[in-house]
């Protein structure tokens, strides 16, 4: 069955994301003074042939551990669509 | 369909249908709408650059190839070209002045060289405006982000700031790359049965009718352009370029072509035409990127990362291996034939049948009337004692000066430009406005100098071309560089405008003249037509880049390298003109008066002394005064130098006129004092004048000017 | 002395790497593509060059060190052979873990390209034993992701071990923000594992091996390396 999996990618709490702040400016000054804070990731969509949801989520998070993230400086999130 | 649908004005289609002897259907006149607009046949001005003479002896191919080559020795020709793309960098800064850069050096690649430096023409509205420093960062992003990643180094360019460019920015692309003689791929050389294969990534919807649309002017609302732009990948251009000449170098391309305006059919049909063949292409064939994309789709798409070869049948399987080594997509969709028709086949049927120089050549020049503008005579109307400083302000006036966006530091620029990437790069950006590469494993060093003139240009078009041409020329001779050729590009207003497309014209002369008169070959060029938003046109804006060549390091002069103790030397005239300068436009908000006029003599004669300085090495630096005139000069001397100039000279003329005023060939050299006397030999007849003594830390002309290095660099570097 | 130098889909600064190291030791490099799975027989040192491998896809780096090559030139760095990762090269060699560390999106958000000034650290190793400890020297670098990461732990441990091997700072020597372009931790522009057989670093030494081009001190890097292999 093809599976619909959602992957985010994104800097750990204790890295400096530069981009983030700098996004964060930008939108502060275009005059969202309600902004608080803003952090970037990466957003990875995955079609992936499986068995189950459970089976596909392991599969998409192999993936994360071999390829797809930096352990030492990204945490990730991974989530199966449930419709088909 | 109706052809004026198609982009058609009536007696072209007229042309068309008499040529065809029937009425062309819907695919072929979405072709010749598109083949036919200003950006791709240059319709406007096919005439007027029959002015331009590519004769010369170093030159090996001219106007007609994708770029044009000049002979360096050493069995290498240096191929070289600008281009612009001014529109889609309107609407799409980053990916507009990244494409620029990609189809640039795929015009150097087409002719089998390797691309081994970029330069970037840039003008841009008033930085103060925000949306133009949006635009400004945009499009210096995109050239950094393309360039960068394809592994060319950005080398130099110029950048120029005014009004007139607000929502019409220029972004003009120049490459040079080096192929060895006997490796050149020309376009003129494909033969019946042959193979036509496309090279590079599949076929999109990209820019569908880019090439209409870079003739349209830029309308208030530029949002809705946006699907039109290519989008561009420099990775898979990277990859391109290795595969090509890997092929190159294996022996099995026959012809070439870049895919850019108008992609398959332009690129295709020029092949055709120039070998005087004729084409059957299969879109079938063609890898699609997009599924259900329309013939007059597959025709027209500007997908980027493309190239058009033309192979031996029985090279094929060599072209599939390096292709799949470099995980780049490959295509045979057609073959060339004896009868001189392009074909077009889609779903086994016959969709286009079109003669292939009717397609690029056939296009009927418009009769655009031409009418010198009335303002000229207003403009010229200038009292030079309308402008007048005061000598306490000269000092004032000159850090001002300084500060002048178009004057002042550019690192912001070029810091975010890999300038050194292939480890051939002698002067990079922000030395001079020279840059200097070497040849690798030979003792040559190629010289480019980019230059451009609008404000004398407005003034005066013909005098400002030729100042143009003149300020590049004089340039590579004070560094000791002779001239190989010219590049150009052409930005202008719309030449649907007589007195626009008068100005045009003499521009064109001027540019034509110029080089005739300096012996320098045009090689190749770009027009860029239309530039104009609702608040009006451009300045007229001819650019020009000049190469030269350098035989070897020794005959090289440096520039900001003054040495305690030289003298200061200015080479030239002592009355130049404040006409068009950065000194008038800051001082009066506008320009007035007729630039120093052109002449040949006095430039050539210039540049024989600035070649024999730098060769017998009779100075120690030297620079070509511009833009800021020669109190301008002298500071960026001294702030490369890291040292200060003690004058003592009676000014010749009005002393703002003399260290602001602008135009004729002149020079400010430094030269020890045990070459004073063999410099003044080579200059012996030529209008000289002892400025000084090279030392401290200020530049000081007492009653003048007292300013500390520092205060200079500072003011330079806006900080 | 026999160089490698990996080429990866993307990779700029092969050609110059080879340049360098040919025309300062005279002896010829051999190349290796992404894609072999060994490395030509009898290599002293392997260089992973500069550039934008898979157009810095994923993450800089992320991709190439996915490569098949990569464990050939793992087992080389196993036996003790030299290993050198030049900026988009240290990347690589950061993502496959024979340097520890990872790196980020310079401070400034922009690329830099500029000659800068770096202090050797130590010189106790095959690649900087022809420098003096402290020695300042001019690298230029080009790069938009060079910000230099680890964890706090992690980053004492490296320090302590004496595996920082350049740090940028000013033309005199001075460390601070405004001598640092990119805004690595600690300065750092170049670090070596514990062996001190990998070297990987954001500055490009190819790029200062010449006179004409600025800068020679990136020939006494070559020769440093010519110098180990030949007292091996």
């Amino acid at each position: 069955m093809k599976y619909h999996v959602k992957v985010l990618t994104y800097l750990k709490d204790g890295v400096l994301d530069t981009q983030g702040k700098a996004v964060a400016r930008s939108l502060t000054g275009a005059g969202h003074t309600s902004l608080l804070n803003c952090r970037v990731g990466k957003y990875i969509q995955l079609w992936i042939e499986a068995d189950s949801s459970e089976s596909a989520y392991r599969e998409a998070e192999r993936m994360c551990d071999e390829v797809l993230v930096n352990e030492l400086i990204e945490d990730f999130s991974i989530e199966v669509d449930e419709r088909q | 369909m109706n052809y004026s649908e198609a982009g058609l004005k009536k007696n072209e289609y007229e042309k068309i249908k008499d040529t065809l002897q029937r009425e062309p259907n819907k695919t072929e006149m979405l072709i010749m709408g598109v083949m036919w607009s200003e950006h791709c046949c240059y319709k406007s001005t096919k005439d007027m650059l029959s002015m331009f003479s590519s004769k010369g002896k170093q030159v090996v191919a001219g106007p007609g190839e994708n770029a044009g080559i000049v002979d360096i020795g050493c069995n290498l020709g240096l191929a070289f070209k600008v281009e612009s793309h001014n529109h889609p960098s309107a609407v799409a800064p980053f990916q507009g002045a990244a494409t620029g850069v990609g189809g640039i050096i795929r015009d150097i690649l087409a002719l089998g060289a390797r691309p081994v430096a970029s330069l970037d023409g840039l003008f841009f509205g008033n930085i103060e405006n925000p949306k133009t420093r949006n635009l400004a960062e945009g499009i210096i992003r995109g050239i950094g982000g393309y360039g960068n990643a394809v592994g060319v180094p950005t080398v130099g360019g110029k950048t120029f700031y005014s009004r007139r460019y607000t929502g019409n920015p220029l972004v003009n692309a120049l490459n040079l790359g080096l192929v060895p003689k006997d490796k050149i791929v020309s376009s003129q050389t494909a033969k019946p049965g042959q193979l036509v294969v496309l090279l590079g990534s599949k076929t999109g919807r990209d820019g569908i009718a880019g090439a209409a649309f870079a003739s349209a002017n830029l309308a208030e609302d530029t949002k809705e352009s946006r699907p039109n732009i290519q989008i561009g990948d420099p990775f898979v251009e990277k990859l391109l370029i290795e595969a090509s000449l890997e092929l190159r170098d294996l022996g099995v391309i026959v012809s070439m072509q870049d895919m850019g305006a108008a992609g398959i059919t332009s690129s295709s049909s020029e092949i055709a035409a120039k070998s005087e063949v004729g084409m059957v292409l299969d879109f079938d064939r063609v890898p699609l990127r997009e599924p259900d994309m329309e013939p007059w789709e597959i025709a027209l798409s500007e997908s980027q990362e493309r190239m058009l070869l033309i192979i031996r049948e029985d090279d094929i399987d060599t072209v599939t291996k390096v292709a799949r080594k470099w995980d780049i997509d490959h295509a045979v969709i057609g073959h060339v034939t004896e009868e001189k028709d392009y074909l077009i086949r889609f779903n086994g049927e016959i969709i286009a049948n079109l003669p292939p120089d009717l397609i690029g050549e056939g296009c009927p020049s418009p009769e655009w009337p031409m009418k010198r503008p009335g303002y000229l005579d207003e403009k010229w109307k200038f009292d030079a004692e309308a402008l007048q400083t005061e000598h306490e302000e000269l000092g004032n006036t000159l850090i001002k000066l300084l500060k002048n966006p178009g004057l002042s530091d550019k690192s912001w620029i070029y810091r975010q430009y890999d300038s050194m990437v292939q480890t051939n790069t002698v002067e990079g950006p922000g030395n001079r406005d020279v840059s200097i590469i070497r040849v690798k494993d030979r003792d040559q060093l190629i010289a480019v100098s980019m230059e451009a003139d609008p404000l004398k240009c407005e003034l005066e078009p013909y005098q400002g071309a030729a100042e143009t041409v003149a300020k590049a020329a004089r340039s590579l001779a004070v560094c000791g560089a002779d001239l190989l050729g010219m590049t150009n590009c052409l930005n202008f207003a719309s030449p649907e405008d007589p007195s626009q497309y008068w100005v045009l014209n003499e521009c064109i002369r001027g540019l034509a003249d110029s080089c005739r008169e300096l012996d320098c070959p045009v090689v190749s060029g770009n027009v860029s037509l239309y530039n104009e938003t609702v608040m009006g046109g451009i300045l007229p804006t001819p650019l020009v880049g000049i190469t030269g060549l350098i035989e070897n390091e020794n005959r090289m002069l440096p520039s900001g390298n003054w040495q305690e103790g030289n003298f200061l030397v200015y080479a030239g005239i002592p009355n130049p003109s404040v006409a068009g300068s950065y000194y008038q436009q800051q001082i009066m908000g506008d320009i007035w008066g007729r630039p120093l006029p052109f002449s040949p003599s006095a430039e050539m004669d210039f540049m024989k002394r600035a070649l024999k300085t730098a060769r017998n090495k009779a100075a120690s630096s030297g620079r070509v005064i511009k833009g800021g005139g020669l109190a301008v000069t002298i500071a960026k001397e001294a702030i490369k130098s890291g040292t200060g100039v003690k004058m003592d000279f009676v000014i010749p003329t009005r002393a703002d006129i003399f260290f602001f005023g602008e135009g004729g060939p002149r020079a400010i050299f430094s030269v020890p004092k045990e070459k004073i006397v063999p410099f003044k030999h080579i200059w012996s007849g030529f209008p000289l004048l002892q400025l000084g003594e090279i030392k401290g830390s200020r530049v000081v002309l007492p009653g003048i000017f007292d300013i500390s290095l520092k205060e200079l660099e500072t003011s330079w570097r806006n900080e | 002395m026999k160089t490698t130098v990996v080429i990866f889909p993307g990779s700029n600064c092969d050609r110059d790497v080879i340049h360098a190291i040919e025309k300062t030791t005279g002896t010829t490099v051999e190349t290796a593509w992404h894609r072999d799975t060994a490395l030509p027989k009898g290599t002293d040192l392997v260089v992973l060059p500069g550039g934008f491998s898979y157009g810095d896809y994923l993450r800089c780096g992320a991709l190439s060190a996915r490569s098949p090559i990569i464990e050939a030139v793992s087992e080389h760095a196993g036996k003790g052979g030299l290993v050198l990762g030049i900026c988009n090269g240290f990347q690589v060699l950061l993502e496959t873990h024979l340097l520890p560390g990872a790196v980020l999106t310079n401070k400034t958000l922009t690329f830099i390209c500029s000659k800068c000034y770096l202090r050797v650290e130590n010189n106790d190793s095959p690649f900087t034993s022809g420098y003096s400890s402290g020695q300042i020297v001019q690298f230029p670098i080009a790069h938009n992701d060079g910000l230099f990461f680890l964890p706090p732990d992690e980053l004492d441990e490296l320090e302590k071990n004496g595996q920082v091997l350049f740090r940028y700072c000013s033309r005199k020597g001075e460390m601070s923000e405004s001598f640092n372009p990119n805004g690595s931790l600690n300065h750092i522009a170049g670090i070596v594992n514990r062996r001190k057989n990998v070297l990987g670093l954001m500055p490009h030494p190819e790029r200062a091996s010449g006179a004409i081009l600025g800068g020679v001190d990136g020939i006494t890097m070559w020769n440093s390396i010519k110098q180990w292999v030949e007292r091996k």
